[in-house]
């Protein structure tokens, strides 16, 4: 293999591994913010052990956030050191006002709320972890601005053989990027609440601690739900969006390969890439591909034939992921549902209660799924319509990216089945 | 003054407030398996840097996306140039982060060994590393015309370059020994002042032996010829390694730690201004080098950036100050009970 695609394949890596935890860390800051306000405004103890129960999870799986976030921001330096000269007067300092503005602000906050607890007073203590949860959130928008340009370029001009800030404006009130946001962030939410649900589900059917884990599950389904809700409707347009500014992603996302108006949407399909069409096609519904994409059912949707071979993306992953995310999307807004519905008696559904043990694995596929689709989609560009992933990539020996992706792959590996060994440990532990 | 030097200043003091800040549970790292003698003791350390290492680490983060914001060619050429060397500080970094709150996680002897390991490991190596990455920044790495790297790992593993790494190894575990004693009571502390009383002459030479060195392997000292007045920088050093002596040796941990931070942030400033006005020098050729022309970014995104800086660098460093003075106490037996502790 050579340098591009070893390096490729260590960023995806990298980003995949660092983005188990990160969803996390977004949602369930949240979580344990509303569980210590609650705890301060009532005086009510149980709320109290929630924060710290909770809290304890957050940090275990924060830990590895954070670690796994120092080789990102360096990753393109070492690797895409073309990328970074071309765009970095703008991507740079996109990720120079994250760890500015925002990562100062949830790293030391996280620490003064783990050693607070008795210095500090209630009222304050519990505005730390709110700190934390806004900072945190805060982050993510620098981060996906960042994306955002990568996907949406804006507010630049080519100057000086490379993309040159033009309006600082432009790139922060990128609406492609926004919507990314909303839809990761959001995303994030229904995760920490499915987490939250299963780990009390657990608890449940053995009958421990009822009330507190019955508590536990109705904040994790409330914030689930609503999530889930949010996550499919805006999903929805910002589907309109990779439509009209992506339509080489669009079409591999439905693997549709011949431009034509009222295209119908095939629930099954089978992409074959190789000779540029669908090797089965059914239960197609009319006009639907037209309608979601862009809110007509006379639309033009352009296939994938319209564009250059070298211009399409892999159409098989970026597909497979679509689909992936928006069944489980599906699911899960079935199970909020279904939970919603038996929110009073949840004791007396032990099935309900086991599947969603089970269901905790669901939104962390679907947001990597969804992210699959975002980067894999994208190509073969690194920054859309401006810089090929070819041409980015730093002039350095393959044996040195051989020999860091293998360490990249023993060292998280091991990490991450360590960190899911706590946080299974610590979810099992009954709340002090 | 331009908005490039500017930057570039502030790109140096952002490298000094990293080496002093991280420099102490770096040090204290370093030092764990020399000081710490009982279960109770290690603790001491990672309770000592509970409160800050994280915060102290994103000064790092900070500076190397400050070196991508402002001159994005110096960031590309540097972190791919010493690709294997960055990979091993991430790495280290990886598994040092990881150690606070996985050691006390679970109650087996092997299994904090195996973290204290991790600590030692991935508190040393960053010190050498960074040494020796900086050491190799002040005496120019062989870029080419094309501004590509031409040479490995061991190219970066020359005397000079081994020289910086020692430098940086004994000032942070000077400095983290300073720390332990700010933060630590009874033996313990005084074995602390006892180990910063040993490094400091062993220390202080080397700072000599490297300057000496750095007058035959570098250019550093020709900007310094230039504009004598710039000298006063090492007034920073000389003037810390003098006081930090006197203050240890009056039992003064805060004064003593604070002029080992001069000595750190002074001495890695008179390197930065001895590179000036390029970031990353080639040592093929001068019209090789990364300087602020040829890799700052332009004028708007450098003006937005300092707008950013002094905004928010501030606001960081005012709940930094209080986030030390909120746990400036020695750790007690009882922060090693209280239930959060690492």
């Amino acid at each position: 293999m050579d340098t591009l695609m070893l390096s490729r394949l260590q960023f995806a890596f990298a980003t995949f591994i660092h983005f188990i935890f990160v969803p996390l860390t977004l949602g369930l800051s949240i979580l344990v913010a509303y569980m210590e306000t609650k705890y301060v405004r009532t005086g009510d103890e149980t709320y109290k052990k929630m924060a710290k129960f909770w809290g304890k999870l957050f940090l275990i799986n924060f830990a590895l956030g954070v670690v796994t976030g120092i080789t990102l921001e360096f990753q393109f330096g070492t690797n895409w050191s073309r990328y970074s000269m071309y765009v970095g007067d703008i991507f740079g300092s996109l990720l120079a006002i994250e760890a500015t503005a925002a990562f100062f602000l949830e790293s030391t906050f996280v620490a003064v709320w783990v050693f607070g607890w008795k210095v500090l007073s209630k009222k304050f203590h519990a505005a730390c972890i709110w700190i934390v949860a806004f900072a945190a959130n805060l982050s993510a928008v620098w981060i996906i601005l960042a994306n955002g340009f990568m996907q949406n370029p804006v507010g630049y001009v080519i100057r000086n053989g490379r993309a040159e800030l033009d309006s600082f404006y432009a790139v922060i009130t990128n609406g492609f990027a926004w919507s990314q946001y909303v839809h990761t962030v959001v995303g994030s939410y229904v995760l920490a609440g499915f987490f939250v649900m299963g780990v009390s589900a657990w608890h449940l059917l053995r009958k421990q601690n009822i009330d507190f884990f019955t508590r536990s599950f109705r904040i994790g389904l409330g914030f689930a739900l609503v999530a889930a809700f949010v996550v499919a409707i805006q999903g929805h347009s910002h589907g309109n969006e990779v439509a009209r500014l992506q339509p080489a992603k669009l079409a591999a996302m439905e693997s549709h390969w011949e431009t034509g108006r009222n295209v119908p949407m095939y629930l099954l399909s089978i992409p074959d890439e190789k000779n540029e069409k669908n090797s089965l096609e059914a239960i197609g519904i009319p006009s639907m591909l037209s309608i979601l994409a862009f809110n007509d059912p006379n639309a033009e949707v352009k296939g994938l034939k319209d564009f250059a071979a070298e211009d399409r993306p892999p159409v098989t992953l970026t597909f497979l992921s679509f689909r992936l995310m928006v069944g489980l999307g599906t699911l899960m807004i079935i199970l909020t549902v279904w939970g919603f519905l038996k929110r009073k008696n949840l004791l007396d559904n032990p099935g309900y209660l086991k599947l969603m043990i089970w269901a905790i694995p669901a939104p962390y596929l679907a947001l990597q799924a969804g992210w699959a689709v975002a980067e894999v989609g994208r190509q073969p560009w690194i920054v859309y319509g401006l810089m090929r992933t070819k041409d980015a990539v730093s002039p350095i020996a393959a044996s040195q990216v051989a020999v860091s992706l293998a360490a990249f792959v023993v060292v998280y590996l091991l990490l991450a089945a360590l960190d899911i060994y706590l946080l299974a440990k610590f979810a099992r532990k009954s709340p002090a | 003054m331009d908005l490039g030097t500017i930057w570039f200043i502030l790109w140096g003091v952002l490298w000094a407030v990293y080496f002093i800040l991280d420099g102490f549970d770096l040090g204290l790292g370093t030092l764990l398996p020399f000081l710490a003698k009982t279960d109770d003791e290690k603790r001491v350390f990672y309770n000592a840097m509970g409160p800050f290492w994280d915060g102290n680490e994103v000064w790092l983060i900070t500076a190397g996306g400050v070196t991508f914001a402002a001159f994005p060619a110096t960031y590309a050429v540097m972190f791919s140039g010493m690709y294997s060397a960055l990979m091993l500080l991430l790495f280290a970094l990886i598994i040092r982060g990881v150690c606070f709150e996985f050691r006390s996680k679970v109650e087996s002897p092997g299994w904090k060994k195996l973290w204290d390991t991790c600590l030692f490991i991935g508190s040393f190596a960053p010190a050498l590393l960074l040494g020796v990455a900086f050491a190799n920044i002040f005496k120019g790495i062989p870029i080419d015309q094309d501004h590509i790297f031409q040479g490995t790992l061991f190219t970066l593993l020359n005397p000079y370059g081994l020289a910086g790494g020692i430098l940086f190894v004994l000032m942070f575990a000077h400095h983290g020994a300073l720390w332990l004693a700010i933060k630590s009571e009874g033996s313990l502390r005084l074995r602390a002042f006892a180990m910063a009383a040993k490094l400091w002459p062993i220390m202080a030479g080397w700072i000599v032996l490297f300057l000496v060195f750095s007058m035959f392997a570098t250019n550093l000292f020709s900007n310094y010829l230039r504009w004598p007045l710039l000298l006063a920088i090492l007034l920073i050093p000389v003037g810390g390694l003098v006081l930090t002596k006197v203050y240890a040796a009056k039992a003064r941990a805060w004064a003593a730690w604070a002029a080992s931070a001069a000595v750190i942030g002074g001495t890695a400033l008179f390197g930065v201004m001895g590179i000036f006005p390029a970031l990353l020098p080639s040592s093929l050729s001068p019209a090789f080098s990364m300087t602020i022309e040829n890799s700052a970014s332009s004028p708007l995104t450098l003006s937005i950036m300092l707008g950013v800086a002094l905004v928010f660098v501030p606001v960081v460093i005012a709940y930094q100050i209080w986030n030390f003075r909120t746990f400036r106490h020695p750790v007690t037996k009882e922060d090693l009970d209280y239930e959060e502790a690492y």
